[in-house]
């Protein structure tokens, strides 16, 4: 008889990190004190453990930034040749990377993701995308075709980010802003500050001038303040499809040009012909990656029913193998959920799934006693009017529907007001091409599921959210 | 999750599978396909799994059990034999807690050396067969071969497909020649011999080559599927392993029999070892993890094996020359 292999505790260390007490604002390249004096904390959704006092920026305190981004963009960053704006952007990319295991570290202890995702997703792309968009700086009169005039940048940005991928948003954010020569006022999400603020540490390490880039921390009035600020030229949000219809009615009218990326409720589209083995992959990384907490998340299965008990069956057999725990262990699949507030959603949510009649299975799994934990968790016999199959639930929660031919598959994909990410997964060519053409999402994936790359362009239909980031079309959005 | 609810095909449709080329063509050809970059990917993600302290020493104990101790060269002696045979009994001579290896792989004609070296060891022998590596010899010729060994004493026989049949679609004939190798596994006191299915997947090429010739060799009767003979570059690959272990699961479900896998060639250190065994655990399951079910052909394999070891044991790491060279 075969002994069980546990796989020993591989912690990987914290001492590669220094978190400060508490921490001021970053306005015109220095730590500041804010105005009001105010500050909350943010936690380590693992453990409840308090990390740090977080300064809440107001009003007053976004003026000032937003000041000294206006000062650095007369004076200094628009006026700078792109091959020097493109220099200061290869030396923060290469600083990520030399501090990438300390920016993994902070980020798994500030957000909850499993150090295997920060160190080998979050952080590399957040270097690569530095380092794509510093070498379309001095090329950006190539970059954009058929524009009447020299691509010229907006001015100053107000950027707000989410707490699902905190570094990673905030390259998406900063890139491309900075080397079009904007300046940029960030706000990081209120529960996952701190790898901005090592950012911001950064900036100062690679001599970037002075306001080029500040980071305000808050919550939503500060974020509501940038947003609304009379100096601002763009915004950029990414985050829930509530506050991104409050924000896009607040620059209704006016002179502001803004993206937003907002929720979703993808997609995976499972043909019989499918390779199903990594299709389940496909499956499980599309709603386990990230604890769901994806805006891209492939939170529906849709599966052709001649396959269907096939595929849960393998998809149950592959989830009884993820690990779920301390998000620093490098063997963690399924780390914890951000906050107490999210957590609540899931289990809300997860609850009207049950009262609708779909069966709920999670594999068996010991969460910790403290911290924000949900088990990886599906639910079977969901159909397209059961809240769980609609709604974005921003949680390892999958929800699984059949479909019995092509046609079905594309329209109850196409059947939700988002309209971010569908995979597709089939062996035959001609099956995928042909769904890919027909379905409303600004990313299809064929037999693959969460890939990013800085080269290409990601945003979406509908309640999704406009514009694109990545690629050229991300240039675009920070050009006039 | 019961046995038999996974996987598309049932008993029915496998033994109805055999009944003629067209029937074993169009089940072959109807497993689900493999994805090259998905089964790629899935392999490098499990080999980034960290096994340490504890977890590290049960899997280095482990895959020692399993090693297949293996020579076969145009240059084998009797003495060489004896030598490695010796080795696989008492793999470290300074440590007795030290476990023996699973089997000593060799030519035929080297069974009853290894044999009578063995002899109450509880350390198999092994024999390669059927006109190893290469396969291209008459049928019969091959039945021979195999015939000598199994009669010359050997535990295990580890034959060889003809890939060039497998490759034009002869794919009924393949599973004849299986078969009639497992027959030939038959003692005359009614035991047999386990019979081992080297697929050679460096000539087959593809996943889906991979996933059909293990269904095609499990249901030929193979007590082993094996990726390789050592003698063909690549050879055991995660990937190819990962394809090979997800059928041996899916064959358990529809018929409730296990078979083993076993990589060979190419695996030298304890890192890849602990790579496999980590696949074996997370994708045939922990039944699988038992020198019965999977084993590692190799040779230079068990020096690394040792070191670490040691490493463990003592806390430092010591010089090649504290293991044997045979």
């Amino acid at each position: 008889m075969a002994q069980p292999f546990d796989y020993a505790p591989a912690p990987e260390s914290r001492s590669v990190v220094d978190i400060r007490s508490s921490y001021g604002l970053f306005i015109g390249g220095e730590f500041v004190d804010p105005v009001a004096g105010r500050s909350f904390k943010t936690l380590n959704p693992a453990t409840e453990e308090v990390l740090a006092e977080v300064s809440d920026a107001d009003d007053a305190d976004v003026d000032r930034a937003v000041g000294a981004a206006r000062r650095a963009f007369t004076r200094v960053w628009s006026r700078m040749s792109g091959r020097d704006r493109s220099k200061y952007l290869f030396r923060i990319a290469r600083v990520l990377q030399e501090r990438g295991r300390e920016l993994a570290v902070l980020e798994s202890i500030d957000n909850g993701k499993p150090i295997k995702e920060s160190r080998d997703v979050d952080v590399p792309l957040a270097a690569q995308w530095f380092f794509y968009y510093a070498g379309w700086a001095d090329k950006l009169d190539y970059a954009l075709p058929g524009r009447p005039g020299p691509p010229r940048p907006l001015g100053v940005a107000g950027q707000v980010i989410p707490w699902n991928f905190p570094l990673l948003m905030l390259a998406w954010k900063i890139a491309p802003a900075l080397a079009c020569g904007n300046t940029v006022v960030l706000k990081p999400a209120e529960t996952t500050p701190l790898t901005a603020l090592l950012f911001a540490e950064i900036c100062q390490q690679a001599d970037l001038p002075a306001g080029v880039v500040n980071i305000v921390t808050g919550a939503g009035a500060t974020g509501r303040a940038l947003v609304a600020h009379e100096d601002v030229d763009k915004v950029a949000f990414t985050g829930s499809t509530d506050v991104g219809k409050s924000i896009a009615r607040a620059v209704a009218g006016t002179r502001k040009k803004v993206t937003l990326e907002l929720g979703g409720k993808g997609a995976n589209i499972v043909f019989d012909d499918a390779p199903l083995d990594e299709a389940v992959e496909g499956v499980v990384n599309g709603i386990f990656f990230n604890q769901g907490q994806v805006c891209c998340a492939g939170s529906r299965l849709l599966v052709q029913e001649s396959v269907a008990d096939d595929v849960l069956d393998r998809l149950k057999h592959r989830m009884a193998t993820l690990r779920v725990g301390d998000p620093l262990d490098k063997n963690t699949d399924v780390g914890a959920i951000n906050s107490a507030e999210q957590l609540t959603r899931i289990r809300e949510l997860s609850a009207s799934g049950d009262s609708e009649g779909a069966e709920r299975w999670s594999p068996p799994c010991d969460l910790p006693a403290h911290g924000f934990w949900f088990p990886p968790t599906i639910f079977t016999g969901v159909s397209q009017a059961h809240r769980i199959a609609r709604e974005e639930i921003f949680g390892p929660v999958l929800s699984v529907l059949t479909f019995r031919t092509p046609g079905e598959a594309v329209d109850k994909a196409n059947n939700t007001p988002f309209g971010l990410s569908v995979g597709v997964w089939s062996d035959k060519g001609s099956r995928i091409m042909g769904a890919a053409g027909r379905l409303r999402a600004g990313v299809v994936w064929a037999n693959t599921f969460n890939r990013f790359d800085p080269g290409s362009p990601f945003g979406g239909y509908q309640e999704s959210g406009y514009g694109r980031e990545g690629g050229r079309h991300g240039l675009a959005a920070y050009l006039r | 999750m019961g046995a038999g609810t996974l996987l598309s095909p049932v008993p029915e449709e496998l033994s109805a599978a055999t009944g003629s080329d067209a029937a074993l063509r169009r089940f072959l050809h109807g497993l689900p396909g493999v994805d090259q970059v998905g089964a790629e990917a899935r392999a490098s993600a499990l080999a980034g799994r960290s096994v340490k302290a504890t977890a590290k020493a049960f899997a280095i104990d482990l895959a020692i059990r399993m090693v297949d101790l293996t020579t076969l060269e145009g240059a084998d002696t009797r003495g060489k034999v004896r030598a490695l045979s010796t080795k696989a009994m008492r793999p470290d001579p300074a440590d007795p807690t030290c476990p023996a290896v699973a089997a000593v792989c060799v030519y035929p004609d080297m069974v009853g050396t290894a044999r009578a070296t063995l002899a109450g060891s509880g350390v198999h022998v092994a024999s390669v067969a059927t006109a190893f590596p290469s396969g291209r010899a008459a049928p019969a010729v091959k039945l021979a071969d195999a015939r000598d060994a199994v009669q010359a004493g050997a535990d295990e026989i580890d034959m060889v497909i003809d890939r060039g049949a497998f490759l034009s679609g002869r794919y009924l004939e393949v599973l004849d020649q299986i078969v009639a190798v497992g027959e030939v596994c038959g003692r005359p006191d009614g035991t047999r011999a386990h019979l081992k299915v080297i697929c050679e997947t460096g000539e087959l090429q593809t996943y889906d080559n991979v996933r059909r010739v293990s269904w095609l060799a499990m249901l030929a009767g193979a007590d082993f599927i094996k990726t390789s003979t050592g003698k063909v570059q690549p050879a055991a690959t995660l990937p190819v392993t990962l394809v090979m272990l997800e059928a041996v699961r899916d064959f358990r479900f529809a018929t409730g029999r296990q078979v083993g896998v076993k990589p060979a060639g190419g695996i030298r250190t304890t890192k890849e070892a602990l790579a496999y065994l980590v696949m074996v655990n997370e994708v045939a399951g922990t039944d699988w993890l038992d020198p019965d079910l999977f084993r590692f052909g190799a040779s230079s394999l068990l020096n690394d094996l040792l070191m670490q070891r040691m490493r463990m044991t003592t806390g430092r790491y010591s010089s090649p020359d504290y293991v044997t060279v045979d």
